[in-house]
């Protein structure tokens, strides 16, 4: 086997990324996880997770990642911050173009997740920060006694909204259709909580603000078209997301989303490159599920690599 | 805490960030925000790089209000960035660092 810096190069730091690097590093591989900024992905933002064992009276996101962080410096696993350009991984030998250097590697596990999707109307870009967010857990505080609006109506978008009724006296839930994709706990706890009022079959069309901060939002009613403009002093955004692969150039095959096709090997379209989490196209992303992702993918890249040797 | 990353708050805004001899990176968080803690290391890993050229503070928003009120922050983490007093430049949530370094290096 030609030498290369590293058996096993992971490329973000959420649960599935330091999953496979828990796994690799009690295997004794070579290995190094580059995160581009934090550690810790989508789970950061989430302010309180019930849905992952072992945790019986819930956990939140901040110190789930904290736990993984750590378990995987019992291990001495390298986590290093930076950012990752682009793979070549069509050799036997790849090569990962960090920022400042190009790395070489025989396997490469992609645990790069995912991005909230953005709604795509105007005023959003442009109150970012002054109104208009994603991260419920951040930002929610600074609503005390306030009315905002939250657009989704997945399990993250009602799962926030309720945490938002802890300070906001009032939370416009807006959903384009007319029943909730979100487990049926949360729907329960949603519908018997007084401060929200959701918005069914409604879109939001715009954002609207003075100089500083978000005032209202214009919303309009997909089956009967009639619009009408909402008093917020905030609009918190979770109406999906988009996995993160534009370092991959196209690279690997993807299906119609752009998330990574997988096997259940956690094999990709090219050999020695293995996906994981919520970038991988699957039926379900949970931090369950993106660390059982995670294990095969260490498992597998192990294995990848003994039969090279 | 790393050592050379100064805690500040409303009453220390004034001398240890607008007075300041030197660009200032203020770091507005508060114990609720995860992604907050998040970059945490993130941003100790900069001050040890950029800590003789650039003075880091980090400004807990539950403890001191007024501040945050004065720049409109209603989003944490926000990294502002202070040169003679005025802000150069801002940062809303989780970025790469290398997004960091870049706005660093040009300040300075």
């Amino acid at each position: 086997m030609k030498n290369t810096d590293f058996d096993l190069v992971i490329i973000g730091g959420g649960p599935a990324g330091l999953t496979a690097g828990l796994y690799a590093a009690r295997a004794r591989l070579k290995v190094i996880l580059i995160e581009m900024a934090a550690c810790g992905g989508q789970v950061v933002i989430s302010d309180w997770i019930e849905n992952y064992p072992g945790f019986p009276k819930g956990i939140s996101g901040a110190d789930l990642v904290q736990n993984m962080v750590s378990q995987s410096e019992q291990f001495n696993l390298t986590v290093e911050s930076n950012e990752v350009v682009s793979i070549d991984a069509s050799d036997i030998i790849k090569k990962v173009k960090l920022a400042d250097r190009t790395i070489t590697t025989h396997t490469i596990i992609v645990a790069t997740g995912a991005s909230p999707q953005k709604l795509g109307v105007s005023g959003e870009d442009r109150f970012y920060g002054k109104g208009v967010s994603f991260c419920a857990t951040c930002d929610g505080p600074f609503y005390k006694d306030r009315v905002v609006a939250a657009v989704g109506g997945g399990n993250t978008a009602v799962q926030e909204s309720l945490f938002l009724t802890k300070f906001a006296k009032k939370v416009y839930l807006i959903h384009r259709r007319d029943e909730l994709r979100a487990t049926k706990i949360l729907h329960e706890r949603a519908f018997a909580n007084d401060r929200i009022e959701i918005l069914w079959d409604s879109i939001v069309t715009s954002i609207n603000g003075g100089l500083t901060n978000v005032e209202s939002i214009s919303i309009k009613n997909v089956k009967t078209e009639q619009t009408k403009d909402l008093a917020v002093d905030g609009c918190f955004i979770w109406v999906g997301i988009n996995p993160n692969v534009d370092f991959l150039n196209g690279c690997l095959k993807l299906d119609e989303s752009g998330f990574i096709i997988a096997d259940s090997n956690m094999a990709t379209s090219l050999p020695g490159v293995f996906a994981a989490g919520d970038v991988r196209n699957t039926p379900l992303r949970q931090i369950a599920t993106a660390v059982g992702d995670a294990a095969i993918a260490a498992f597998s890249a192990e294995h990848y690599i003994e039969n090279i040797k | 805490m790393a050592a050379n990353i100064v805690e500040i708050s409303d009453d220390s805004f004034d001398a240890e960030v607008l007075k300041a001899d030197k660009p200032v990176l203020v770091d507005f968080w508060a114990p609720w925000c995860g992604p907050c803690r998040a970059i945490g290391p993130m941003v100790e890993e900069l001050a040890g790089t950029f800590g003789d050229k650039i003075k880091f503070t980090k400004f807990n928003v539950d403890d001191s209000p007024v501040t945050p009120g004065k720049y409109g922050i209603r989003s944490i983490p926000t990294l502002m960035f202070f040169k003679d007093g005025n802000v150069v430049d801002q940062v809303i949530g989780i970025v790469a660092k290398s997004k960091l370094e870049d706005i660093i290096n040009k300040m300075l």
